[in-house]
């Protein structure tokens, strides 16, 4: 049974066809890396998924669930987590605080229990055990008492992932985790997206580096114009010369 | 010494109603200039309540802070899934037609005349007559509003709203229902206003339109801002401040008169001042945008 799936989405912007018959069906675990030129729907497709945007038609659905018309809240719960292309942190906030917001189920988060406490304690100790552990893995544990605008571009980056993970989703739609990142720390983000698909989660990434996709993609997927002109294996999909022209435009 | 008395249960009434106001204006980030409507709502439902009915005291103010967590959401519900800017519009359009109704649904209200006559409190046996007992009475429920709001604010609940005045997107993106989020938290500052609406009704015994306008909004507002919207001691000395100084233009022999337009001026000059000085007001370390 796919994990994850797309059924004839189509998604237009004041006549403008941005997503036409888009359809997948992804399995966990996974790593699909999402290509395509500048404007190709990628974004958009991922809104749709993650309930930012509606879709006109179509429908999406995680393990057995209808999401198509939920709210973004209700998918994260159900088992879906985002990153942003424009990078979306607290950056007004420490690191901790950032990741200890998205921690499921919290207590505390009900009027009631915030105002009279019962067992809120308890669970923000548990909590922040968790995200210091997350903030180990991904390499930000020094820096859990910083400001979120005191790291790096790439720590940012790392630090959203972080956030993804602690809503304990099994599908992560990550908007180009490794874009504009330095070498060093990219690689380092690669890896932990292979560890991560090897403990069980899929994996959905917008890329533009080959190299990276060839790295790590068990499945490439390439848009144009709106559409899933091709799907694959990397060795496959990226031997083609013809899907190269279209994605080196 | 009565004098006295009466400066610190208004600073008292006008603290409830900052720090209330600062659970959603300093902590969300979205601004209600419906909160003097509010207010009045408590006052109207517990004095008629009392003299119509004769509810118990207790019981009125209980009853004031539901209604108007209620009609709360007549505002919030529709319009806070928007632009935070349209819901600064929408507060102002909600604060002007509830002072229309304090003013014009005359059979009820009695509009411009006002209500006078509103008992005197009395909590299970114990009358409250003298201003020592309700300074008494009004330092205590101070202290419980900002006990509420400050254990609201240090919770996981408190981490949410500032998520969504920081970046709204990223917090949905977190699993949160931030509209639940800012509905809630409106309703529970609109009650807690509403209480303050109860004990200055039952301080003064008289209410009328005149107290619950717009321009209260404002002031409220002002205590806010210039005490810092996002700490706790913030809005109370903000309104310890604005209560307290214009009483100061009285002692330097202003007439009553020329003192009512010179107040408003002065909150005016004091709030541009820190502006300028210190937007994010004396405490406070967030600025509105
Ligand atoms: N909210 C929007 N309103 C109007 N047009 C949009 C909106 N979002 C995206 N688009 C358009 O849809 C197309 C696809 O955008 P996007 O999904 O961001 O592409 P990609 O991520 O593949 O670069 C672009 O032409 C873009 O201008
Ligand atoms: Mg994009």
């Amino acid at each position: 049974m796919p994990t994850l799936i797309a059924k004839n989405l189509c998604k237009s912007f004041g006549g403008h066809h941005v997503l036409q018959n888009v359809n997948f069906e992804l399995s966990a675990p996974g790593i699909v890396a999402l290509i395509g030129p500048n404007g190709a729907g990628k974004t958009t497709l991922l809104n749709i998924l993650t309930g930012f945007l509606s879709p006109d038609a179509g429908h999406c659905a995680l393990e057995h669930q209808e999401i198509t018309h939920l709210p973004p809240h209700k998918i994260v719960q159900l088992g879906a987590a985002r990153t942003f292309q424009d990078l979306r942190l607290i950056r007004q906030v420490s690191v901790l605080e950032n990741v200890l917001l998205a921690r499921p189920h919290q207590r505390g988060e009900s009027l009631i229990y915030a105002l009279l406490r019962f067992g809120v304690a308890k669970q923000e100790k548990r909590n922040r055990q968790v995200v210091m552990e997350l903030l180990r893995f991904v390499g930000l544990q020094k820096m859990s008492r910083n400001l979120g605008s005191e790291l790096s571009y790439g720590q940012q980056k790392l630090l959203s992932l972080a956030c993804c993970l602690a809503t304990e989703a099994k599908v992560l739609l990550l908007d180009e985790p490794v874009a504009g990142v330095n070498p060093n720390l990219g690689s380092k983000i690669l890896e932990l997206m292979l560890q991560l698909r090897n403990e069980g989660k899929l994996i959905v990434f917008i890329e533009h580096d080959i190299q990276a996709v060839r790295q790590i993609a068990d499945c490439v997927m390439v848009m144009d114009a709106g559409k899933i002109i091709t799907q694959g294996t990397p060795t496959e999909i990226l031997s083609q010369s013809k899907i190269m022209e279209v994605y080196l435009d | 010494m009565e004098y006295l008395f009466h400066i610190l249960i208004l600073s008292s009434i006008y603290t409830i109603l900052s720090v209330s106001l600062s659970l959603v204006a300093g902590h969300i980030g979205i601004l209600s200039v419906a909160h003097a409507g509010f207010y009045g709502i408590g006052a109207y439902t517990s004095a008629l309540l009392t003299i119509h009915l004769g509810c118990p005291f207790l019981l009125g103010v209980l009853l004031g802070m539901m209604i108007t967590a209620v009609v709360s959401l007549f505002i919030s519900i529709p319009s806070l899934r928007l632009h935070e800017d349209y819901f600064v519009i929408a507060t102002f359009g909600f604060q002007i037609i509830l002072f229309s109704i304090f003013n014009n649904w005359i059979d009820l209200t009695r509009g411009p005349l006002g209500i006078f006559g509103i008992p005197q409190p009395s909590i299970l046996g114990w009358k409250i007559g003298s201003d020592i007992d309700f300074l008494i009475v009004t330092v205590i429920w101070t202290a419980c509003t900002c006990g509420i709001v400050y254990r609201l604010v240090t919770s996981p609940y408190g981490r949410v709203l500032r998520g969504i005045r920081e970046d709204e997107v990223f917090t949905q993106a977190m699993g949160k229902n931030t509209l639940w989020f800012k509905v809630s938290a409106l309703a529970l500052s609109a009650g807690l206003a509403s209480s303050a609406g109860s004990l200055y009704a039952h301080y003064i015994t008289y209410i009328d339109p005149s107290s619950f306008t717009v321009m209260e909004s404002i002031l409220i507002i002002s205590m806010v801002i210039i005490g810092g919207a996002d700490s706790l001691w913030g809005p109370i000395i903000g309104a310890v401040i604005l209560v307290t100084l214009p009483e100061l233009l009285r002692f330097i022999g202003i007439k009553s008169a020329m003192a009512a337009n010179l107040r408003q001026m002065f909150y005016g000059l004091l709030l541009v001042i820190m502006m300028i000085v210190k937007p994010s007001g004396l405490l406070g370390r967030y600025r509105f945008k």
